[in-house]
């Protein structure tokens, strides 16, 4: 790639906070040092990847809103874990974050457990258990 | 406290981390030499191990064996600690910050909110240095930005001890002694042929070249045998590794082939030039593998044609790598 060759993509999802360092030659094919700010393909790949996990959240919205699932399980997509590694990080297993992801299960947790949860997702007990917030966001 | 720390920008966060950090101790070394000298270079395609279901495609050895290599062939001594507790941890890294020692140090990207919200995901092994604290937030220089940033204690802490594959568990690392003339020849030539040998002459159809003609085979059968939107979704996987952070869509070619610019400068060895040019050729190959695979994952029609052109062009270049690393193994053997 020559110097005058690195993209600069305009539409890009780098929200102006990232112009990466890339490597490319001079016309002799000695390497330079040369920012670019986008490149359309791996534009592309990215959009492609986040496509599918906003898909997967607003499955889990409409399930948490029509009573089906815990918003535990909405708050999991959206913060792109699993469940085992949300298990992981309330200190459980996961057949039980299962269990709570379950409305019936969610509603009889502990304030304690409530609290882990919302700490894993940087909110608070208050929007965790609220579920009217879900349907604004959408 | 602050320390008085030159940040200068990488593409990869692994070598950026190593090379600020030695500049600092007062070893100049720019990234493609670390790279090289890490033998950071290979290719691998593992279908049996599946990230989010996608079968792994990497273009670069495993995180934190850059840094291992480097600093054998080099002589420099590094100290690592990892801990259990989020606590020591963070005493731990205040300790070594009132020293006035930087520490490098694992973390999650997810919870790093200077990075775009884009880059996000949860990758658990990206390397960024700790430089100073002020006012309770911590100096960050991640060298993928261009400026240093900063982080709060919360945030730090969560990106120290993110869980899911792998775990940082806080994971820092520091040198505590640096010689004052390494030799660099002899580091040089290590490093070559450890990745062209690896490259080329392991008897497994995964990786080096021989996993590229292998993924290239089974590219072309992708969307029959798993359909047309995961089939998509794998070669969108693919690109993302390719492009990884600031490789330039080459899979690390570019990166590589400066290190054989620089080696050839530092060791006065034109064939290494050569070598380095016709590695350029073949980053600029992949590169156009991912334009065009970019243009089928945005058409979202993922015709058998287009796979089957994506396959040949990827053979060719698996043949050309094939070509430029043995080429490279026989010079580095003679040394």
């Amino acid at each position: 790639m020559k110097e005058n060759q690195v993209p600069q993509d305009e539409e890009n999802l780098n929200e102006g906070k990232l112009a990466k360092l890339y490597y490319a030659t001079d016309d002799k094919g000695h390497y330079l040092k040369v920012n670019s700010i986008g490149w359309e393909p791996e534009t592309v790949a990215m959009q492609q990847a986040w496509e599918v996990v906003n898909a997967e959240v607003e499955e889990a919205r409409e399930k948490v809103l029509s009573g089906k699932a815990s918003p535990i399980l909405f708050y999991l997509k959206k913060n792109i874990m699993n469940v085992p590694i949300l298990a992981s990080y309330v200190g459980t297993i996961s057949p039980m974050v299962r269990l709570h992801m379950i409305p019936f299960f969610f509603h009889r947790l502990s304030d304690k457990m409530k609290a882990k949860y919302a700490a894993t997702f940087r909110i608070s007990v208050e929007e965790l258990t609220d579920i009217t917030d879900l349907k604004k966001q959408s | 406290m602050s320390i008085a720390f030159t940040h200068k920008q990488s593409a990869h966060c692994e070598n950026g981390v190593v090379s600020n950090l030695l500049r600092f101790h007062g070893m100049e070394v720019d990234e493609p030499l670390v790279f090289g000298i890490g033998s950071g270079l290979l290719f691998s395609y593992l279908p049996f191990i599946r990230l989010n279901g996608i079968p792994v495609v990497s273009y670069r050895i495993w995180p934190g064996q850059i840094f291992k290599r480097f600093s054998n062939r080099t002589g420099i001594k590094i100290e690592r600690q990892k801990f259990s507790s989020t606590k020591t941890a963070m005493d731990a890294l205040d300790r070594q910050l009132d020293k006035g020692q930087p520490v490098g140090m694992l973390t999650s990207v997810f919870y790093l909110d200077y990075l775009p919200a884009a880059y996000r995901f949860h990758f658990n092994a990206h390397n960024i240095i700790v430089f100073g604290k002020e006012n309770g937030r911590y100096q960050v220089s991640d060298p993928i930005m261009e400026y240093t940033t900063e982080l709060s204690y919360e945030d730090l802490v969560r990106a120290r001890f993110a869980k899911g594959m792998p775990e940082p568990s806080g994971r820092m690392y520091y040198p505590v002694q640096v010689p004052a003339h390494a030799d660099f020849e002899k580091a040089i030539w290590t490093g070559i042929k450890q990745t062209s040998h690896d490259m080329t002459q392991i008897p497994m159809p995964l990786i080096g070249t021989k996993g590229m003609k292998y993924l290239s085979k089974r590219l072309r059968k992708w969307p029959e045998r798993i359909g047309n939107r995961k089939a998509i979704l794998w070669l969108g996987n693919m690109i993302r590794m390719q492009e990884e952070i600031g490789t330039g869509g080459a899979g690390f070619r570019f990166i590589y082939a400066a290190f054989l610019d620089q080696a050839s400068a530092r060791l006065k060895n034109d064939a290494l030039f050569e070598l380095s040019k016709k590695l350029t050729q073949s980053g600029d190959q992949l590169r156009e593998i991912a334009y065009y695979a970019g243009r089928v994952c945005k058409s979202r029609t993922s015709d058998i044609k287009s796979f089957g052109e994506l396959g040949d062009m990827l053979e060719r270049t698996a043949a050309f790598e094939h070509e430029v690393f043995s080429e490279l193994y026989q010079l580095s053997k003679s040394r």
